[in-house]
């Protein structure tokens, strides 16, 4: 019988929900690593039972948590992450060289076919790669060192690598994503890397059309048609048809295109789904009514989804991770926020029920359909 | 020489330990070779209570004993000799921070 898994990453512990395919009653597991920031959990495609979790704390650094029996236990494994060579300067937030220093592993992306291999996006930002399982890790450098690094500088979050996208017909070529550096892609499996943020506009940076310096929050596409990408950028809805060459703007009649998360329907490519939140310095939804938007035609038309949603005095935020598809039929829709629900839709966002309402606030959610 | 380690909470749990941990350190008892016996009983531990590479103290634990904060010691300086011979435990202790 088919069912579905939610991965929950929150401030204070990670989170296991299970449901059947109906995704009516859900059991609830954890706190598993109670009272460490947990950034990311995140399954193998290539064995659902190989979970990698991001933890962390400020106090005690950075342990990733492997589980091979889809999270009722857990082993902590490698947590050394050692920039390759001298690590050199980015741009601290007053444009002056700063060091690069390891803080956290803010999302971790398992190989589609191998569950040993794992990849890690980390702040200071850098990509990694263990091909054992988490125990060793090593910095993948062509990204850090391709040439644009010294000009990388932090976003309000960190400077963070957040996104890392496989190609799925193509394992050598990745997307990743850097808050404040834009958007990078790698045809050689991570050797060389080139920015992909032409078209990005914004208003913030010295020249708004730079080729670095954008504050691209997330990126997704859909397994079939990997050329194309959609963009949740600090501000601004973006489109790519040609894997990342250029951008357009698809923000449409969005109430506002400020936002952080983004994710496409498990069946139809040209559907789409972003949560508007009201602005840059105020993080929560516009109104104070919490509304998903979707749209059928891979943007710029877009229609509020809000039944089962708060419609009045809701001031939560979702965070870039915090949204995720499974790929039943019909296909379902999660996402977690600031305020510790996290809401489930059966029906591609028709209707919305939260699984919880109550959990710290959701730093991930990620979502594993199981057979 | 055994010595008595106390953790955070965190740590213990962590590293699947009770509230203290008895370790078996040869050669002088300092806080160096305490805490490699420590790292090297419990790997999870490493980078935890000092950074990778460095080796230096994260920032928000400090070291205790018998009454005496040894956070800015040398690493190499001998601790207490009541904590060399077990009489008191060397204290790991998190810095009461954040919410």
């Amino acid at each position: 019988m088919s069912g579905v898994r939610v991965l929950v990453g929150t401030r204070k512990g990670a989170f296991v929900l299970t449901a059947d395919g109906k995704r009516e009653k859900w059991d609830v597991s954890g706190p598993h690593f109670g009272g460490w920031e947990i950034y990311h959990v995140k399954g193998s495609p290539a064995d659902p039972n190989r979970l990698y979790a991001s933890q962390s704390s400020s106090w005690f650094g950075q342990v990733i948590q492997r589980s091979n029996d889809g999270g009722e236990t857990w082993q902590p494994v490698g947590n050394t992450f050692t920039y390759a060579g001298v690590a050199g300067t980015h741009q601290w937030y007053d444009g002056t060289p700063h060091p690069w220093e390891f803080k956290r592993v803010w999302h971790l992306e398992p190989s589609l076919t191998d569950p040993e291999t794992v990849y890690a996006g980390v702040e200071d930002a850098a990509i990694f790669r263990s091909r054992d399982g988490g125990t060793n890790w090593e910095e993948l450098p062509g990204l850090r060192e391709h040439g644009s690094g010294p000009r990388w500088q932090p976003g309000a979050g960190g400077m963070c690598l957040h996104t890392i996208l496989i190609d799925p017909s193509d394992h050598e070529r990745l997307f990743i994503a850097i808050s404040a550096a834009g958007a990078f892609r790698t045809e050689d499996g991570c050797q060389t890397w080139q920015p992909i943020n032409q078209g990005l506009r914004s208003e913030h940076i010295p020249d708004p059309t730079a080729d670095v310096g954008h504050c691209v929050h997330r990126i997704a596409l859909h397994r079939s048609r990997p050329d194309v990408l959609f963009m949740q950028k600090h501000w601004d809805v973006m489109r790519s048809d040609d894997a990342g060459d250029s951008w357009r703007e698809v923000s449409g009649n969005l109430p506002t295109d400020f936002g952080f998360c983004i994710d496409v329907h498990a069946h139809e490519p040209e559907t789409i789904y972003v949560v508007p939140i009201k602005s840059d310095s105020e993080h929560y939804p516009p109104d104070g009514r919490l509304r998903v938007y979707r749209s059928r035609c891979g943007g710029n038309e877009w229609e509020p989804l809000t039944h089962g949603l708060p419609q009045r005095d809701c001031y939560v935020n979702v965070l870039r991770d915090a949204m995720a598809v499974d790929s039943l039929d019909s296909c379902g829709i999660y996402f977690g926020t600031t305020g510790g629900q996290v809401y489930a839709s059966s029906d591609s966002g028709e209707s919305w029920a939260p699984i919880v309402r109550d959990f710290p606030a959701v730093l991930s959610v990620e979502v594993q359909t199981l057979s | 020489m055994k010595v008595r380690v106390v953790l955070p909470p965190h740590l213990r749990k962590l590293a699947q330990l009770g509230a203290e941990v008895e370790l078996e350190v040869d050669g002088a008892v300092t806080q160096r070779s305490v805490l490699d016996a420590l790292e090297a009983r419990y790997p999870m531990l490493r980078g935890t209570i000092r950074e990778h590479g460095t080796q230096k103290r994260r920032p928000f634990l400090r070291f205790f004993a018998c009454n005496q904060d040894l956070s800015h010691e040398a690493p190499e300086t001998p601790l207490p000799a009541a904590v060399a011979t077990g009489e008191e435990p060397f204290l790991i202790v998190g810095a009461i921070a954040g919410g």
